[in-house]
């Protein structure tokens, strides 16, 4: 749910990084708040245990600069990718405005993308969304792998909408900003829409 | 969208920040917040610049949703307020109507008792308030008549310069 505030001429948008555990979700956004403009970001925010997996989320806020006079702020969140931490992930989809799904090109971790994304599914049915209309952007993580499966595996497998398809190294940054720009770019066009 | 979006505008946006203000007075608080129940920050007052409110903001809506999901587990609707105690500083946080989180925080000037009780009628009267947007928003959404969106003319070249393409 998009906040847009006339007052101070400001609009805000939550983006929610999904996956099965270890593929990738923090590592985009430790990435993102590395490369970023010192003015443009704020602080990471990470909820993690003593091994650094993800507990409860982490959150960057970043500043994108002024679209139509109005100041673009994205709020970027992962959920803890791992399975026993259900009740965690649903409450942050919580009035998200679009979701970047991080698969795992490991060919031993397709089972875990295909549960997650349906995992995701229901957690959006619950807060009211659709996985089918709602803004969506596949990334095929570590695809620098040797045991990364074919794209064209992974497409059939995990693309079910017609969705921009992302490959990516996030450990070195590769395609780490264009799957946000590719989410950016539905969620003001569904502003636009709406 | 599942949900309307927040839209709020300027005289709206006055009264949150008016009611707010006169709560850290009134409460001899020193910093009151106005998030949203996803995380965002709506109004602050007191000594803002202290405290990184859009951290805050999302920590604050992780630790009410948080909650909520505890209060759901022992079969409790919610749990409308909560209470850090420090050693200095203590937080006071509750929740008001559907979509707002107050955020209070406060030290020895003040006490739990006052803050409760000025928190209760700063409460009411940001309720009205949200009240009002929600309702003008639905009334917009039911007659398709919304107001003129300063993004229905977004374009990609927008878009990419976002991004300093």
């Amino acid at each position: 749910m998009t906040f847009i505030n006339y007052a101070s001429r400001e609009i805000n948008c939550k983006i929610v990084y999904y996956g099965p555990g270890l593929c990738g979700k923090t590592t985009n956004i430790q990435w993102i708040y590395e490369q970023a403009n010192p003015e443009k970001k704020g602080k990471l925010v990470s909820l993690a245990t003593e091994t650094d997996r993800t507990l409860f989320f982490d959150f960057l806020p970043l500043d994108m600069g002024t679209v139509k006079g109005f100041k673009v702020r994205f709020h970027l969140y992962t959920v803890p990718g791992q399975v026993f931490y259900d009740a965690s992930r649903k409450l942050i989809l919580r009035g998200c405005d679009g979701i970047i799904f991080v698969a795992d090109s490991q060919r031993a971790r397709m089972e875990a993308n295909i549960e997650s994304i349906a995992n995701l599914a229901t957690n959006l049915k619950e807060n009211g969304f659709d996985i089918r209309s709602i803004p969506y952007v596949l990334q095929l993580n570590k695809r620098d792998m040797p045991s990364a499966a074919p794209v064209a595996e992974m497409e059939r497998l995990l693309r079910f909408r017609g969705e921009p398809m992302i490959e990516a190294v996030a450990s070195q940054g590769t395609g780490v900003i264009e799957t946000l720009k590719a989410a950016a770019r539905q969620i003001l066009m569904e502003l636009q829409r709406a | 969208m599942a949900k309307l979006d927040l839209v709020m505008f300027e005289e709206e946006y006055k009264l949150l920040q008016e009611i707010i203000g006169r709560l850290q007075k009134d409460a001899s608080a020193k910093v009151v917040f106005l998030v949203d129940k996803n995380g965002q920050q709506i109004a602050a007052a007191g000594d803002v610049k202290s405290i990184d409110a859009t951290s805050l903001a999302s920590l604050t809506a992780g630790n009410v949703a948080a909650t909520d999901g505890l209060a759901k587990l022992i079969g409790e609707k919610e749990f409308s307020l909560l209470f850090h105690e420090g050693e200095k500083d203590n937080l006071h946080i509750s929740i008001v109507g559907k979509r707002g989180i107050l955020v209070v925080i406060f030290d020895q000037n003040s006490s739990l008792a006052l803050v409760r009780l000025r928190v209760k009628k700063a409460s009411k009267e940001l309720q009205e308030i949200f009240d009002q947007v929600e309702q003008r928003a639905q009334k917009e959404s039911d007659t398709g008549n919304r107001f003129e969106s300063p993004f229905s003319e977004i374009t990609d070249e927008d878009i990419d310069r976002l991004f300093g393409d």
